[in-house]
Order: structure tokens, then sequence, then C-alpha cells
């Protein structure tokens, strides 16, 4: 009954949100406030709708009702509740349900904070949000409906994905689809401000945090994702440039493009036109996304539907939004006049140049992703675009985006004189390049990756410290510190996000050019060397968990005579599924982390045995964390809590009510 | 990130036959294996770099150096095999290329069409490039803010005085 009150509550979000995209729609064309103010209400409706039909959904899980064909085939009587839970976004179905949750919860979110919004602008910005949720709820209702009832139900289900039962993974979809979903938000800003013909100051205030929060989220759930694989494929590799990586990706990078121009139409009046492409565009990478998780059309190592019924459902979407979107933006892009002037040396340009760079790396990214299929399609070549050309062709951007970067943050608005903005920034240079040369001199003959890794990453995070320090003014050193607490939200954001970019960068490099890896068989009882550690295999044993069984061994790290740490790496069979997976076990710590993995036993009764240890392996999460924690604080700054009203246009007519 | 991976995944049909019919469940084969790695250092790494750009034909993305499957190992053991009978690098990629088409290399050859690939972020960079400093030159031309040298060296006079 719950299950079918369920798919009822879709259908009724699915009225709701035509009325959503219409009726406020209409009425901020004809200055109807009676009509502008349904979208409020619809927002808020169609959320409680689509959250009852998940809360439905929810339950038939918990309570594994076999009943259901999604039940079935992912989940299991036996499974452990937390993953019977996050089971419920563990597959298409679901998961689509959780894309328009969130969605849904965008848009009711732009009614309780949107107070300070004229009428006009959020009755358009609420439509448009509302024409997203009919696309996706008629995708979900006509192709993928997850409240399809069996005939006959089966007696227990088909368990879930073992890879996918870990809590990194559970809740790692959550916070990609926060990040994917909330650009929809700036999408609908960008439509709504086209159909208005007008882009000012205030709207770069309000379309900012919400870029920021979707920024913020994808961050997270991307660093979610890469520490995952880390952790669970088996090898520590954390990054893989796989299709469904890149779709997440390609939406981060234009969203940091757009976040940067944002802040140039806040205070300048600049870049405007731009500004809204990029908002078109960012949510274009998000729906490109959904199609590749989606479609099937490009093999990823992560399967999902694989239905080119819904990659053609998908496909149509993008297309209508997209051309809807850009169409607007050609015939409209003309009257969005820039006010600001700025020099060719100046913050604006540097930010330009910020802009340039993230938006072509981005579509560097998405020309390797998708030229596989092109390349069959046209050229009737069947080719693979891996790892190699990505870290050939994407890393240049890396290097100079990180290299302009402490300069541009420094810089004046409209006008600057770069040798004065550098005056600063000279001591972190010569210490950036002094301690790369260090690096360069400690490893003799390995690649220059760790090196160039150094200096940018301390550039970058010293720049930053440098920009937060130099926003303290001039005096005495007390007055500065004192200073320094009371600066505004916005310039710790700034500097925190800037920083964990440094140390972000800096970890890649460092992982990928000074892993120590060792692979051997090794007899119960037998030591072996690793890095500075000694590492004996005390024992192999067979242990049962509770949907799975597990071999697994016990190994004991020493250094210089002290036990470091005992580790148990496994390796499961989860027989419902049919599949086994490697769960590596890692000594986590602030330099390195010793990952062991233990593989199948050989002839001579030994194990082969498989260790690394990973230089800076947290500073990569903890980098990602700083640049997320970032994007909070700035989000948290005062100018986006008081009320923003440049604009408020008179209200014509009576209120609503 | 969203979804299943493929870790085991070919090996999946067959072990679900396995269990079907109440066998023991085979282990899976693991990435580089112990047995597989060749005595001479040099050779070995040799290997493993070239390993890193192959594909793992089975798989989804994966390189043979990291895959599980049954097929990446025998690729791995070829490739030492070649290299052990004193090809070059060149030589024993060229061997695999033969046999399984250039979908074996995860590094695209920038040959024919894929010139395309390669060229397309340089080539947009300096059209984003162009734009800008379009863009730049013809709203400074537009605003009047910007002054002329002849009217830069006046104000300078004007200021002087």
């Amino acid at each position: 009954m719950i299950v079918e009150l369920g798919h009822f509550a879709l259908i009724l979000a699915l009225a709701v949100a035509i009325i959503q995209s219409t009726v406020p729609l209409i009425g901020a064309e004809r200055r109807n406030a009676a009509w502008m103010a349904v979208g409020d209400p619809a927002a808020v409706v169609q959320f409680l709708l689509v959250g009852f039909s998940f809360a439905a959904l929810t339950y038939a899980f918990v309570v594994s009702d076999f009943s259901l064909s999604l039940v079935v085939s992912n989940s299991h009587t036996l499974k452990p509740m937390i993953y019977k839970i996050t089971g419920v976004w563990g597959n298409h179905e679901g998961s689509l349900l959780l894309w328009v949750l969130i969605l849904a919860l965008f848009g009711a979110c732009a009614v309780w904070f949107g107070g300070n919004l004229p009428p006009q602008l959020k009755a358009r910005v609420l439509a448009v949000q509302g024409m997203i949720g009919v696309a996706f709820l008629l995708f979900m209702l006509l192709t993928s409906n997850p409240f399809l009832r069996l005939a006959v139900p089966p007696l227990d289900g088909q368990d879930l994905n073992p890879l996918l039962q870990d809590p990194g993974l559970a809740i790692h979809p959550p916070f990609l689809y926060l990040g994917y979903v909330g650009l929809s938000m700036s999408f609908s800003f960008a439509v709504a401000a086209l159909i208005e013909g007008r882009v000012d100051a205030a709207w770069g205030r309000w379309v900012r945090p919400w870029t920021l929060a979707a920024w913020v989220f994808l961050t997270i759930g991307i660093a979610l994702g890469s520490w995952w694989a880390y952790y669970e494929l088996g090898w520590g590799g954390f990054w893989f440039w796989d299709p469904v990586e890149n779709a997440s990706f390609m939406p981060w990078l234009i969203a940091a493009a757009l976040l940067h121009s944002a802040i140039v139409v806040e205070k300048r009046e600049s870049l405007k036109a731009w500004t809204i492409l990029l908002a078109i565009l960012a949510f274009g990478f998000s729906l490109v996304g959904t199609f590749i998780v989606r479609s099937g059309v490009i093999t990823s190592v992560h399967a999902f539907a694989n239905d080119p019924e819904r990659g053609v459902f998908i496909l149509l979407i993008l297309g209508v939004f997209m051309g809807g979107a850009l169409t607007l933006f050609a015939a409209r892009a003309g009257v969005l006049e820039a006010k600001g002037v700025f020099g060719m040396v100046s913050r604006e340009s540097a930010l330009v140049a910020n802009n340039i760079l993230l938006a072509v790396s981005a579509f560097v990214v998405f020309f390797g992703t998708i030229w596989p299929l092109v390349a069959e399609m046209v050229f009737d070549r069947k080719l693979s675009v891996g790892e190699p050309f990505f870290n050939a062709a994407f890393s240049p951007f890396v290097v100079a985006l990180a290299a302009i970067l402490p300069l541009g943050a420094m810089m004046p608005w409209k006008r600057g004189d770069g040798a004065r903005a550098m005056r600063p920034l000279w001591p972190v240079l010569v210490l950036s390049m002094a301690l790369g040369a260090l690096a360069w001199s400690m490893q003799t003959g390995r690649t220059a990756l760790g090196p160039v890794g150094v200096i940018l990453g301390v550039w970058v995070l010293g720049g930053a410290l440098v920009d937060l320090w130099a926003r303290t003014g001039r005096g005495a050193l007390a007055g500065r510190f004192a200073r320094l607490g009371r600066l505004p939200r916005a310039d710790w954001g700034k500097a925190v996000a800037h920083g964990g970019l440094g140390v972000t960068i800096f970890a890649v490099a460092a992982m990928l050019a000074w892993k120590t890896e060792d692979i051997r068989v090794v007899m119960p009882g037998g030591s072996y060397a690793l890095g500075p550690y000694e590492v004996t295999l005390v024992d192999v044993r067979e242990v049962e968990g509770p949907n799975y069984q597990s071999t697994m061994a016990e190994l004991r790290v020493m250094r210089g005579g002290e036990e470091v740490a005992v580790l148990f790496p496994e390796k499961r069979i989860y027989p419902v599924a049919g599949m086994p997976t490697t769960e590596a076990a890692i000594d986590y710590g602030f330099w390195r982390d010793v990952y062991l993995v233990i593989g199948d036993p050989q002839e001579n009764g030994g194990w082969a045995v498989r260790s690394y240890i990973e230089p800076f392996a947290n500073w990569l999460w903890g980098g990602c964390m700083l640049m997320a924690l970032g994007g909070l604080l700035s989000l948290s700054d005062r100018r986006y809590r008081v009320a923003a009203g440049a604009r408020r246009a008179p209200v014509a007519g009576v209120p609503a009510e | 990130m969203s979804g299943a991976g493929t870790r085991g995944r070919v090996t999946l049909g067959l072990q679900a036959a396995a269990v079907a019919l109440g066998l023991l469940v085979a282990a899976p084969v693991q990435a580089v294996q112990p047995d597989e790695m060749l005595a001479d250092p040099a050779l070995e790494s040799r290997a493993r770099a070239l390993s890193k750009g192959l594909r793992c034909l089975v798989c989804r993305n994966e390189n043979i150096d990291d895959s599980d499957a049954q097929l990446a190992r025998d690729l791995r053991i070829l490739l030492r095999e070649r290299l052990v009978a004193g090809d070059t690098d060149a030589e024993a990629v060229a061997f695999l290329v033969d046999r399984y088409g250039e979908y074996v290399l995860l590094n695209p050859p920038a040959t024919g069409a894929n010139l395309l690939l390669w060229v397309a972020g340089p080539a947009m960079l300096l059209a984003g490039v162009g734009i800008a400093f379009a863009s730049f030159r013809r709203r400074s031309a537009v605003s009047g803010d910007t002054l002329d040298e002849a009217e830069r060296a006046r104000l300078a006079e004007i200021l002087k005085e």
C-alpha cells in the first residue's frame, strides 16, 4: 500500500511540477502577482511529494519488500541495515529518485531562502526549476519506474553489488547529486535572467551562493569517490580518468570557473554574458554526466543501467534544455551590456585567464571522454582514450592555473601593476623554488613530477597565506593579527580554498611520483623489507562475515624494532552476488599510508602479498576538504546573509494573500 | 562514480554458474602476480611502464597492469615474453597492436583523425585567448575609458603642473 502511495505521490509531483513550470512564468510575463506567487507553494509541495515517494521506496528496502522488483535486484535480508538504506540509491531507478528529490529540494530552498529576490525573477527561476522537474519526473515514470511490482515475489533478493556495500560509497552519491543538481539552480537563474534580459551585480550575488553550494558538494562527492577507489580497489589508485569520473569532473571545472566569473559580475558588473553561458554549460555538463552514467553508450567501469531507450530520453532532455537555453542566450546576450571596464593587467583579466584555463580544460576532458564514440561513428576507428592521454593533455592546464593563481589573486581590481602585485610574493616564489630543488636533489633519478608538484604546491599555498596576510593592511604586527580575525569570511574562504588546491596539487604529484610498490610471495611467518619498514605475514585465516566469506591475513608492520601497526587485509566473496572483492588494509599516517593487499595462495604454501607506501595520501583528501571548507566559509560570508536588496523591483498590484 | 565497479565482473558469470551448481567459487587472479614478474628489474620496470598504457580488452577502461582479468594476465605475460625476446618498447607494443588493434592503446596515437583530439585543447586555448583579447580591445575602444598615447602624455603634463 505504502509503495502504491509512493508511486501515486510521484505522479502528483509531476502534475505539480507542470503547474510550477507554467503558471509563474505566465504570471511574470503579465506582471500578475497572484500567478507569480503560485511558484512558492508549488515548489514546496513538489518537494514534499517527492520526499514522500522517496520515503516509501526506502521503507520498501528497509522491510525487504520483495514484491518490488527493484528491492529484489538490489537487496537481501541478510544485508546490514545501513546498506539496505543506501541500497535505495545504489541502482539506476532509486538514484534517479534521489536526483529528483534533490532537484525538488533546491526548488524548495529557493522559496525558503529566496525571500530577498524580486518576485518576477523568483517566479521565473522556480518555473525553470519546475521544467527540469517535469523532464526528469517524466523520464522516471516512463522509463525507470522504481515502484514496479512483481507478480510472483521471490523469497529473497539478489543482494547489492558488494563494492557498493561500503560506508564511503554509501554517502558518495548523495553528495555528488547535491552538486550535480545544485547546478540546476545556476541554470535556472541564468535562464530567468535571459528571459528578463537583465543581469546586474545583484544577480551575481544571488546566483553565486547556489553555485558555491553545488561546487562544495561536488568537491566532497568527488573526493569521497576518489578516497573510496583508493582504499577499496586494492592498488592505491585514486583517479582513473574513467568516463564516469570525468562526468563529475567536467561540471566541477565549469562550476569553479562560474564561481570566479560570478565574482566579476557581482563586484564589477562585467563578464555578464560569459557568466550566463558558464551557468548554462555547467548544468549542461551535469546532464552530459547523467547521460554518460545512465545510457551505457560509453563504456566505463561504472556500469549502471545500460538501456538505449533511457539514453535517448536523456539525450532528448539534454537537447531541449541546452538547445533552448543556448538559443535564448544567442538572442539575448547582446542586451547584457558590461558596465565595468578594466585594464589588461587587473584582477578581472586574471579571472578571465582563470576562466579560459578552467573552461578549456573541461573541454579537453570532454573531448577525450567522447572521442572513442566519435572515432567509431565518424572515422570507423575503434580506439581507447585513457589515463596517459588525460595526464598529458590535462596537466598543463593545472600547471598554468597554479602558476598564475597567487599573482592573479593579489592583483587589484580595474587596473593593476604586475611588479607591484608580485612584490609580496617573491619570498614565496623563492621558497617554492628552493624546496623544489631540495626535492629534486633528494630523489635522484626519478621523474620531475615530484619537484614540480612541490614548487606548485608551495607557491599556491604560500601565495594564499600571503594574500590573506596582505588583507590585514599595514601597521604593527599585533594590530594585523587582530584584524586577521575580523576579515570577512569571504577572504578566509578564498585563502583556505586556494591553499587547499595547493595541497591537493602537491599530494597528487607526490603520490604519483614517490609511491613505493612491492609484489612478492610470502610464506606464513615470513618477513620482508618495505622501505624503512619490516613486514611479517603472521597468519592467514578464513573468517565468516554477515553476508560474505573472507580470507583474512594478519600482517605486522615494524620499524626499527618497534611495532607500527598490525593490519588485516582481506579477500571477500559475496556468495549471493557471486562477486569477490579485495579489502586492502591501510595504516593511515600523516606523512604516508602503509597499504597492504593479500593476494592468492601459491603452490608452495605462500601467499601473494602486494604492499605500497603511499606518500602524502591523506594530504590529497585533506586538500579537497580544505577546498570545500573554503567554499563553505565563503558561503557564510555576511554579504549573502544580509538582504542583498540592490534592486528590489516595486511590486505591481497587491500581494497574493 | 555512482554505480558499480567491474573488478572481477569478467569472472562474474562463471562464478554465478559455479554458485548455482553448488561448486566452490574460484578466487580471481589479481593485478600483477609475483610469478609473472621478470627476474631482471630493468626489464620488469619497462614491462610495468608499458602495461600502464595498454588496455585490458575485456574490461571497461582498465589497464592490464591493474586488471584482475585472466586476459590481462595473458597480455602481461605476452608483453614480458616479447621484452625477454629482445623487442624494444615500440616493437613490443606494435606486436600487441598488430594482434588486437589500436583499441589496446590507452594513449591514442596522434595520427590521422586523432590529431583532432590532440590539437583540440591547444586550439581552444588559443581561440579563448584570442576572443578575450578581441573583446578586451573592442571594449576599451568603445568605452573611451582608456586614453591614447597623446592623451596620456597630455594628462601627465597637466598633473605635473
